[in-house]
């Protein structure tokens, strides 16, 4: 990948433009003038712009993650911001959200601020997420409110579900003064035991430790309660289970500020795939059975499930090199997540490319207020270039992040990113 | 009459003629150990490293003796995986071992999957010993070795597997043998320790342990690990023994004699009475001879085959 200022004038030609926020498709060229956008359809650049011919390529927003792990603080050698966002870029992603289980976590204003510092010389927006507890021990709320004005974005004590019912209330309660999203990872830790991959009958079969869907959709149920009975915003990160998208789906009728999330891995893999006793494919929480990917789907479908996000989750060899108990819970996700996506939202299940970059641009902005009306005048450019309908195998050659425990080698995926823009850079994959 | 699988890790999806093939195997090896002099030099100048990552006795001794009656070299590595988790990672001790030139590994573990991950690092032929609560194919094997040799045949014959299921790798083994093998296969404990949804698998449930002897030709009766009890699986000895354990008073209840079966080690008293254990209706000697002669079949049949000739070439 190729990563260069952007020109002063450039103008991506001839492409097919969509629009997520208008929910507009047409054809036309996108002229980008000091890194801001100067024209959209038909421009009228000056005649030395730089041209980029993108026939039969889409040109969109940039794609925004609510959920990434990028390790900095505490494990550079996994990711850090600056790694991070080139594995970003390469999967078309313009702004990303990051999980503050750092070490140590993002539980201060200065860790906030630390995070924003930092985030100011990197390719691609970044913005924290802090810690709904100090240390994210589960039992004392953090400085939310001067978190807040540091610039975080949400509150989550990704990683360690909150587990006390009594501290959700108090965090969601709390949070409605800034009006942002408390993110909780939805697992009773007493369901879940030690349980290391789903608990079916693969699991069964493979003598390893189940984690039944009820440790999700219990916990999930509280957290709907807990926020109706509040007022406040909740978001459910990476729903895995049928179970859940149930509750979710019966408490979103009646109450707009719950939003959610899916994984491309809960879209893309079954439990079956862990015959391989492939590490990458432990995750938390776990992939579940077909049944359970075919639910997700359609809950997407109904926007039961309001957006992607990919859960990018860096580990080293040495982490995930091992045997299946001692391995750590995770993969990233950012390069494979639109072939991965596409592939199957669009070829296999019959959405349209519009509806799925929604989901990857205006859905997640929206949950988390950032502006969504990406092609109006004088906006900042984040542009993601697509080429729709290419098939390839994703290899390690295609992973910008530090780490590659990814369980998509091999895999054939369909659509690819082919240039990113954003804060005045250009990526060419 | 060699092997269709390199490796031999499970028997999930094992091809039943190779699963018979050992067994016959296995019968003509009982033959050489009746003999006064039970040696025979099938795999002399073969190297095999017993990699023992969990404790074990019988199994050990077992492949041990088996690797001896066939004049392989043999050598013993023994680490408990705590020693694992400070130190060397699993991927160097395996790479280190068969730089050393060796032939063929014998592996317990822990964890589901480690001989699977073994034959990603080595080239040596890997035979799974017990993986945590996975599999324990040899178990099996000889298992039905010792079944074959009762019934003189597998296919259509009733057996009961009683006991904690959940955390049984010689369960699963046996049930994916059986079912291969033709056999029908009802399992029976405490319903908190056998798998949610094991019956997919096509296994019968019954929690009644009276229904199942009176069904079962054989019963294979598994230890209750002492582990389990106070983790609120199991509630007390007395609580286990009077609804699960196989008494004499239960056995004398039945008109039926079934066969009893024990993968070792007992708890006498416990899952199994001392009398039935020395009873008539017990094989359990049986099993363990059979389970030298079943090991020396696999080991050979996996690591030999090859005639003097073609070693010195």
């Amino acid at each position: 990948m190729k990563i260069e200022k952007v020109a002063e004038n450039l103008v991506l030609k001839n492409g097919t433009i969509i629009d997520p926020f208008n929910r507009t498709t047409f054809s036309g060229d996108v002229w980008v003038q000091d890194g801001k956008i100067a024209g959209v359809g038909d421009v009228n650049a000056p005649s030395d712009a730089m041209i980029m011919d993108c026939t039969e390529k889409v040109i969109t927003h940039g794609f925004c993650d609510v959920h990434v792990h990028f390790r900095e603080p505490g494990r550079e050698d996994k990711e850090t911001l600056k790694t991070g966002s080139l594995s970003a870029m390469a999967g078309g992603f313009t702004r990303v959200c990051v999980m503050p289980n750092t070490n140590p976590p993002l539980d201060s204003p200065e860790s906030i601020n630390f995070i924003r510092e930092k985030a100011s010389d990197c390719p691609i927006h970044i913005h924290p997420i802090g810690a709904v507890t100090k240390t994210q021990g589960g039992n004392d709320l953090t400085e939310m409110g001067l978190m807040h004005q540091e610039g975080a974005v949400a509150f989550s004590d990704d990683g360690l579900p909150i587990q006390d019912g009594a501290m959700m209330r108090i965090a969601l309660e709390y949070a409605t003064l800034m009006d942002v999203p408390i993110i909780n990872h939805a697992e009773d830790e007493g369901l879940r035991a030690k349980g290391v991959m789903h608990e079916g009958i693969v699991s069964n079969l493979l003598g390893l430790p189940g984690n039944p869907d009820l440790a999700e959709s219990a916990m999930v149920h509280r957290d709907l309660e807990l926020a109706e009975f509040t007022g406040a915003r909740l978001h459910v990160p990476h729903v895995s289970s049928g179970k859940a998208v149930n509750h979710i789906r019966t408490m979103k009728a009646k109450n707009e500020k719950v939003t959610s999330e899916v994984t491309p891995h809960h879209l893309f893999f079954n439990d079956e795939a862990l015959r391989s006793f492939n590490t990458n494919l432990k995750v938390a929480p776990p992939i579940r059975t077909e049944n359970d990917r075919k639910v997700l789907i359609e809950a997407v479908k109904d926007g039961t499930i309001d957006c992607i996000a990919t859960d990018h989750a860096p580990h080293s060899m040495e982490d995930k090199e091992t045997t299946f108990d001692l391995a750590s819970f995770g993969m990233i996700g950012l390069e494979s997540c639109f072939g991965a996506v596409k592939k199957v939202l669009v070829d296999e299940e019959g959405m349209s490319i519009e509806d799925v970059i929604g989901l990857l641009t205006v859905k997640p902005r929206d949950i988390m207020g950032f502006e969504s009306d990406l092609f109006s005048i004088g906006q900042e450019a984040e542009i993601t270039v697509l080429d729709p309908n290419v098939e390839w195998t994703f290899g390690r050659e295609h992973v910008q992040s530090r780490s590659k425990n990814s369980p998509y080698y091999g895999k054939t995926l369909n659509g690819k990113v082919v240039a990113t823009i954003a804060r005045d850079h250009i990526s060419r994959n | 009459m060699m092997l269709q699988q390199k490796h031999l890790l499970g028997l999930e999806g094992y091809p039943a003629e190779d699963i018979q093939t050992i067994i016959d195997t296995g019968f003509k090896f009982r033959e050489v150990l009746d003999r006064p002099i039970k040696k025979v030099p099938s795999l002399q100048g073969v190297t095999i490293v017993n990699l023992f990552f969990e404790n074990s006795t019988r199994t050990r001794i077992s492949f041990e003796l088996a690797q001896k009656r066939l004049s392989a070299d043999t050598v013993n590595f023994s680490a408990t995986s705590s020693s694992l988790k400070k130190g060397e990672s699993f991927k160097d001790t395996a790479q280190n071992i068969e730089a050393m030139k060796i032939d063929a590994v014998v592996m317990r573990h822990p964890t589901p999957g480690a001989p699977k991950h073994l034959t990603e690092f080595i080239d040596s032929v890997v035979i799974n010993a017990g993986d945590g609560t996975h599999e324990h194919p040899t178990q099996a094997i000889l298992d039905m070795m010792s079944l074959h040799e009762k019934f003189g045949k597998l296919q259509g014959l009733k057996i009961g597997i009683l006991g904690d299921i959940s955390h049984s790798r010689v369960a699963l083994s046996n049930i994916y043998g059986l079912l291969i093998m033709g056999a029908e296969v009802t399992l029976c404990g405490p319903p908190n320790l056998i798998p949610s949804f094991i019956k997919e698998l096509g296994v019968n449930v019954n929690y009644n342990v009276d229904e199942v002897i009176e069904w079962a030709d054989a019963l294979n009766v598994l230890r209750i690990q002492r582990e389990r009890m106070g983790l609120g699986l199991v509630a007390s000895v007395r609580e286990y023994r009077a609804m699960f354990g196989i008494t004499q008073e239960r056995l004398d209840r039945h008109k039926k004699e079934i066969v009893i079966m024990h993968p070792g080690p007992m708890n006498r008293g416990v899952e199994i009475d001392g009398s039935v254990a020395d009873g008539d209706q017990a094989i359990i000697l049986n099993q363990v001879l059979n389970g030298v002669a079943s090991r020396m079949a696999i080991l050979y049949l996996l690591c030999g085959g090859k005639s003097n000739e073609e070693k010195e070439s």
